[in-house]
This record gives structure tokens, C-alpha cells and sequence, in this order.
């Protein structure tokens, strides 16, 4: 294997209709249209997919490691932010 | 062993179609460890297990498919010259998938619409050669209007391998299509994928005397039997062996 300069994309797979494009993982490939061929490859060859996305890793812009706390940490000690605290009427269904 | 002496039009046409499938899925398993990338590697791993898929399915309508595959000498093949052709650069490669996997689209959407023999293996069979197809054309046109080392090399194993594709339109017993018609349509598909690779479509003659092409009738190229010592060593070593 020699190495290339192909950019990284990244992969969402829709395994099935009504579900969400979720994250699969990444590859290489030198323009989108071969990136969608080669995820179609790489992540839906044992029929996972119905739909495939691929992005620019590059055009992800991404949280810090470093901004954990601060981002997210704040969140931990407010339970009244979960909706919690409601009677749910009889009859309602899907809650 | 040579192949059954009472063949049917049925059953050399399934030799035909079962060998074709079953050389160039070998020939692209030897890209397996040596593609230019993983990506491609999977890529060009994923055709040869669906040719290997069809090369079963066909060469089992003929015969014993593990007989078939492993024990027949070079003169009982009956595939496409073109197919046994090395694998060369990736342009030989892919301008053999381009000539290939044109041709065999287009042949098996014809057979799935009718109804002889071959219609629920083609039915199937159509719509991985459509993406083997689009495999093909997709890095045709990107080597061909890539950079000068693609273009020059993707020219070259375009003239090298053209002389090698009239043998495809020849009748085979057995298989009812209409062989001028599915030249003639071979003929434009490729012809725009080359323009629009900004490639030459090659001038030789494609078709008499002074053309390749008698794999059908059992004649084939120097590098085949050294595919196919390859291919069959073990089970000639190892009569009955299984996992």
C-alpha cells in the first residue's frame, strides 16, 4: 500500500427507512462521487443501508477535548431541565 | 478432463458465460494485496466475489462446478480472451472492466427480460454488473481526464486491449440475443465514456483476421495457463480436500 493524498470523508449510513443517517466511520477517497462508491463498499455490503451520506471530514467542525467542562458539564446538576416533573395524561400514547 | 462432449446449446452457453465470470473474478482476486489503495482493493474484491457468485451459479448448470473450475486442462475453457488478459496497471484493469462489464451489462438485461435459462441468474446478475459498470466509467473518465501519466496510460491500455472485443459479439450457442444489436449499442456506450474521458477510441479493427478472439472455441492466450496453474494447483494437489 503506498500512501495518498486522497482527502477523508466521513460516512452516515440510513440502515433503514424512518431511522436517522448515523455515523459509520471514514475512508479515503479523491472527490465525493468515488467517496460514496467506495462507503458503499467499505459499510453496506452486508445490506446495513438503505441511504449513504459522505461528507468532508474537513468540513466538520468539531468540540475540543479540551472545552468537556465547560460545554458540557454544566448540564450534570440541572435534573429540572429533564422533563420529568409532568403527569402524563391518560390515553397519550408514544410518550 | 475436457468438457462434457455432449454439450447441450444450453450448457456451452452456460461454459461460456460460467468461464468469463470465473477468469476475470481470479484475475481481479490477484489485485489482493497489491491495489494502489484499501478502498480500491475492497472495491475491485467486491466485483470478483459477485463474478465468482455468478461463475457458480452458471458453471453449476453445466456440470460440477468444483470439476469444472479445478480440473478442466486450458483447451476446455471457453472464456473471452479478453477476460484472461493480466492484469497490467490499474488502467489495463480498469479498461478491461470498462470493455467487460459494458458488454455484460447489457447482455444480461437482455437475457433477464426473456425467458430462456439464463433469466433468474440475470436478473440478479444485472444490477451487480450495472455497478460494476459504473465502477468502470467512473474511473475511466477520471484517469483519462486526470493527470498526463493516467492519460497516456489509460490511452494505452485502451488500444492494447481493444483488439480483444469483437470476440464478444460472436454468436454463442445457446445464448438467443441479437449480437449486432448488442454491438452496436457496446459500441456507443463505450465510445462517450472514452469522449468524456477525453481518451481516443482506439482505431484497430476489432473484428477478421487479424484480430484476437477464440477463446469461445477453446483458444487462448500465453498468459492464461499460467493463471490457471495458479488457479487449480491445490485441488490438483490436494484431490477432495475441503475446509
Amino acid at each position: 500500500m503506498t500512501t495518498t493524498d486522497w482527502p477523508l470523508w466521513e460516512v452516515f449510513v440510513r440502515s433503514r427507512r424512518g431511522l436517522s443517517h448515523t455515523h459509520a466511520g471514514s475512508l479515503h477517497a479523491p472527490d465525493a462521487e468515488l467517496a460514496l462508491r467506495n462507503a458503499r463498499d467499505l459499510y453496506t455490503r452486508r445490506g446495513e443501508g438503505v441511504s449513504l451520506w459522505v461528507v468532508p471530514s474537513a468540513a466538520i467542525t468539531a468540540s475540543s477535548p479540551d472545552e468537556k467542562d465547560p460545554f458540557f458539564e454544566p448540564a450534570a446538576d440541572k435534573p429540572y431541565r429533564h422533563p420529568t416533573f409532568y403527569e402524563i395524561p391518560e390515553g397519550v400514547q408514544h410518550l | 478432463m475436457t468438457a462434457p462432449s455432449t454439450d447441450t446449446p444450453a450448457v456451452s452457453a452456460a461454459l461460456a458465460l460460467g468461464d468469463d465470470a470465473l477468469v476475470l473474478s481470479h484475475r481481479l482476486g490477484e489485485w489482493m494485496g497489491h491495489a494502489p489503495v484499501l478502498e480500491e482493493e475492497v472495491a475491485l474484491a467486491n466485483i470478483a466475489l459477485d463474478l465468482l457468485g455468478q461463475a457458480r451459479v452458471l458453471l453449476s448448470m453445466a456440470g460440477d462446478e468444483d470439476e469444472l473450475a479445478y480440473l478442466r486442462e486450458e483447451r476446455a475453457f471457453r472464456n473471452l480472451q479478453l477476460v484472461e488478459q493480466p492484469n497490467g496497471d490499474f488502467a489495463h484493469t480498469i479498461a478491461r472492466q470498462l470493455y467487460f462489464s459494458t458488454y455484460q451489462h447489457l447482455l444480461y438485461a437482455r437475457l433477464a427480460a426473456g425467458d430462456g435459462p439464463f433469466a433468474p441468474l440475470a436478473a440478479k446478475a444485472v444490477k451487480e454488473t450495472a455497478y460494476h459498470r459504473d465502477h468502470a466509467e467512473q474511473w475511466t473518465v477520471r484517469l483519462g481526464d486526470g493527470t498526463e501519466e493516467s492519460r497516456t496510460r489509460m490511452n494505452r491500455a485502451c488500444a492494447a486491449l481493444w483488439r480483444f472485443t469483437g470476440e464478444m459479439f460472436q454468436p454463442v450457442e445457446g445464448v438467443d440475443v441479437d449480437g449486432a444489436a448488442l454491438e452496436a449499442e457496446w459500441l456507443a456506450s463505450v465510445a462517450d465514456v472514452l469522449r468524456r474521458a477525453t481518451l481516443d477510441l482506439p482505431e484497430g479493427p476489432r473484428s477478421g483476421a487479424w484480430t484476437a478472439g477464440a477463446g469461445r472455441q477453446g483458444l487462448h492466450t500465453e498468459s492464461f495457463g499460467r493463471m490457471l496453474a495458479e488457479m487449480q494447483h491445490l485441488h490438483r494437489s490436494h484431490p477432495g480436500a475441503s475446509w
